[in-house]
């Protein structure tokens, strides 16, 4: 009964949706109030059906109804409570489910938070939005219904692969789906000002909150994917530039370049018809990079012809979406009004810089992704490229970019002197000036080294903005503490969100300095690794509820003196044939001790034991900088002048200009 | 500054920004691309000693031995595509799925001596799954066509190079092989 509730839950989401992407474009064109005033009453509709949907889907996987070929397939009775609710979305069927519902969140939230919107524009973004979503929920509904039931059903259902019973990639893929679908807002946003054929300061900030949100979930989501490879996969990588990570780290270069060039259409009103651009291009990606790349459509033909409805679907929906948004903006940008050009050494100048170097970047990432499938595709060769390619092309662009984001947040706007901003950079430039000298002594390899020197830079520079701002040392500290409350929280976001990126990049050539060993040893026996000494000192097996396990414990001393001990292991699961690596970490923030136990040779009498022993400089920076990043965006949403900023419409006058 | 050269100055940043990330990615393409390489076709032409390549195909059951230098363990194994056969020398761990009889993939450099040291051992996938770059190699080799059914069992793999290739040359001959 409930997954069939569940199906007309979704049939009736998809035809709220449908109704939603037309009557309120028709109410907007003809400035029906009462057209217009469906929007949010649909949209809030259609999320309450999708909520009702995804309930049952959860409701069949908790219950093990086996009848449900989704659950079947994807579940088992002696799965955990907690990995049958993660399984439903760990699955195509389910992802889906789960984007569309993230998709009519995002409607809600436009109807309930967008009500300081002219009912025009609020009308049209939802709209837009309803037209997506109806177009998803009919390709869940036509070719992948997670709904779908099997009969005779099974007593048991076939389990969920042990690599993926983790909590880390149960939460990864709500959160990264959030920012992906996150962007559908401002792309709506852009759509909608394309066809009203105005783009002005007030649209900027209307638009950045939406943007800025979703940024922030897909850093954290970006930043949960890199540690869970971490710390489950074993091979002491953080971040292996497959297509499914590029997928995801496309989109989030091209919404840091919109994060930052909706500022200047908000405080400059320019750049109108770029951001407009970056908006469609952020959106277009996530979509492309979500549904090509996972369902394997370009990584492997194979993948294609196993499903060809579900292919030809996707790819139809895809030309619809990015194609369609991509005509219209050809017609209608030209007769937007452009904004005034500006000096180069500005606020805005330097924006324009970081939107260069952020899709310079981008474009390099899509190239080198894009280019094995077509290679394959069109001419049949196999070829791949890996991190050496990105690392040679990505990082001699990233290091001027934080070059210049040191000086961005300090530069006024409109006309600046140079003179002025260095002054108050000076001891910034110091520090990092020394950081490079420490680094070419202490570094291998020249990129490392001069990351490190610009991350030093980007982190002082963003306490130099927040010192000079509040007059710290040339003040009383009250008075300062009194500027800092009046300071806006935006300001404190930036230089976060900055400090942040420092902190990555420190941890990411940090890490670029691991050492690793792989050891065959005896129990008892030590080796040497960075100064420390590791000692396997036992071996014994343990019994899992699902598994049996060889658990090792190796003590890590430092001139002697216990750091540590570890315990890395290795499960067998018997029910499907796998082994899975337990990685033991010991962190103390400055660097990662991390054991791996691999195979056990030699003759029972006397066994040798595999190791593989990294020492991991600063790794616990990359994910910490991510979610500083992250709470630095949460801390500048939280700004006043977000929501009090954008100015109330005028109900009343709002209704007779309607009639 | 004039409005011509504002308009000026924007071109040029973008000029500069595109032109070189144009210029980084050609510069790492010509050096850094990776190509797939069956065992037959690395004895055929073997790549230069400092060009990483990735070497696909199954692991020949019954060959997997391993060595120790230095504490340091050393995993020897065959890598077959139905023709020809590449010793590989891998330093590490091999990967939780490795199999023998399975599909594997290798990345790392050919030493003067023909074989095979890899850098990193790719075997992430289930037991049914084929990479496809191998698949491929076995469809051009006349081993296992997609076409008809499943591919063969993984024990057949070791005598399928030993005595397939040696009864049957003729199924081979038509693409040049």
């Amino acid at each position: 009964m409930n997954p069939e509730l569940g199906n007309f839950a979704l049939a009736l989401a998809c035809c709220m949706a449908a109704g939603q992407a037309i009557l309120p474009l028709i109410g907007a064109n003809r400035r029906d109030a009462r057209l217009m005033a469906l929007a949010p009453a649909l949209a809030v509709g259609q999320m309450l059906a999708l909520a009702t949907s995804f309930a049952c889907l959860i409701h069949a996987a908790i219950t093990n109804d086996f009848s449900v070929q989704n659950v079947a397939a994807n579940s088992a009775v002696s799965k955990p409570l907690l990995y049958k609710i993660t399984g439903v979305w760990g699955n195509h069927e389910g992802s889906v489910l789960l984007w569309a519902l993230i998709l009519s969140i995002c409607g809600g939230a436009v109807a309930l938070f967008g009500r300081n919107l002219p009912s025009a524009l609020q009308a049209r973004v939802i709209a837009v939005l309803g037209g997506v979503a109806a177009g998803f929920e009919l390709f869940c509904l036509t070719t992948s219904n997670p709904f779908a039931r099997v009969w005779p059903a099974p007593l048991d259902g076939q389990g969920m692969n042990p690599l993926l019973q983790d909590p880390g990639l149960a939460f990864h893929p709500p959160i990264l789906y959030t920012g992906y679908v996150g962007f559908a807002v401002p792309f709506a946003f852009a759509i909608a000002a394309l066809i009203e054929g105005r783009v002005d300061a007030a649209w900027g900030r209307w638009v950045r909150p939406w943007a800025v949100a979703a940024w922030c979930f897909l850093t954290c989501g970006i930043a949960m994917g890199s540690w869970w490879s971490y710390y489950v996969l074993g091979w002491g990588g953080y971040w292996f530039w497959d297509p499914v990570e590029n997928a995801s780290l496309i989109p989030w270069l091209t919404g840091t370049a919109l994060v930052h060039s909706a500022i200047v259409v908000e405080k400059r009103e320019a750049l109108k018809i770029w951001t407009v651009l970056l908006a469609i291009g952020t959106f277009s990606f996530s979509l492309s990079g979500t549904f090509l790349v996972r369902s394997g459509i370009l990584n492997s033909v194979h993948a294609f012809a196993n499903d060809p409805a579900r292919g030809v679907f996707i790819l139809g929906l895809l030309a619809v979406v990015i194609g369609g948004s991509l005509l219209l903006f050809a017609i209608r940008a030209p007769q937007l009004t452009t904004g005034g050009l500006f000096a180069p050494m500005s606020r805005e100048g330097l924006l324009v810089l970081n939107n260069i170097l952020l899709c310079s970047i981008c474009a390099v990432v899509l190239t080198g992704t894009m280019y094995p499938p077509f290679m394959s595709l069109l001419f049949g060769k196999t070829i791949s490229v890996g991190k050496p390619f990105f690392d040679a092309t990505t990082i001699p662009l990233a290091i001027p970019l934080m070059v210049f984001m040191g000086f961005g947040p300090m530069v006024p706007w409109k006309r600046a002197q140079m003179w002025p901003v260095l002054r108050r950079l000076w001891w910034a430039a110091c520090v990092s000036l020394l950081a490079l000298v420490v680094a070419t002594f202490r570094m291998r390899d020249i990129l490392p080294v001069l990351a490190t020197a610009t991350a030093v830079w980007v982190i002082c520079s963003s306490v130099a903005d927040i010192v000079e701002r509040l007059r710290l040392f040339r003040q009383s500290p009250a008075q300062s503490w009194q500027r800092a409350r009046g300071l806006p929280r935006a300001v404190f976001g930036a230089a976060l969100a900055h400090a942040g990126v420092g902190i990555t990049v420190l941890g990411i050539a940090g890490m670029s300095q691991a050492a690793h060993r792989i050891v065959e040893v005896h129990v008892g026996q030590s080796e040497m690794l960075a100064g420390d000494s590791w000692t396997l000192t036992e071996v014994h097996p343990a019994q899992g509820p699902n598994y049996t396990a060889l658990v090792a414990t190796i003590e890590v001393r430092h001139d002697g003196r216990l750091i540590t001990t570890l315990h890395p292991s290795k499960r067998t699961f018997a029910s499907q044939h796998q082994t899975t690596t337990e990685v033991a970490i010991h962190t103390n923030l400055m660097a990662d001790i991390y054991g791996v136990l691999g195979d056990r040779h030699g003759s029972d009498a006397d066994p040798t034991y595999v190791l593989r022993l990294h020492y991991n400089p600063l790794a616990p920076w990359m994910w910490l900088g991510g979610l500083i990043m992250a709470f630095g965006g949460a801390l500048s949403l939280s700004d006043r002048r977000v929501r009090v900023g954008a100015p109330r419409r005028a109900k009343a006058a709002d209704m007779v200009a309607a009639r | 500054m004039t409005r011509k050269s504002r308009r000026l100055w924007l071109v040029v940043a973008c000029m500069i920004g595109l032109g070189s990330a144009a210029a980084l990615t050609l510069n790492a393409f010509s050096s850094n691309i990776v190509f797939f390489m069956a065992p037959s076709q690395v004895h055929k032409k073997p790549p230069p000693a400092d060009r990483t390549i990735r070497l696909g195909g199954m692991v020949v059951a019954g060959s997997v031995h391993r060595e120790k230098v230095k504490d340091t363990p050393v995993a020897i194994f065959d890598v077959t595509d139905g023709q020809d056969a590449v010793t590989v020398r891998y330093e590490g761990i091999l990967p939780d799925l490795f199999r023998e009889g399975q599909s594997v993939v290798a990345v790392g450099t050919v030493n003067p001596d023909g074989t095979f040291r890899a850098s990193e051992v790719l075997a992430k996938h289930d037991e049914t799954y084929m990479p496809k770059e191998v698949a491929e190699e076995l469809r051009r080799s006349g081993k296992w066509d997609p076409r008809f059914g499943k591919a063969p069992d993984a024990t057949s793999w070791n005598t399928m190079t030993a005595t397939d290739t040696a009864k049957k040359p003729a199924t081979q001959t038509p693409d040049g092989n």
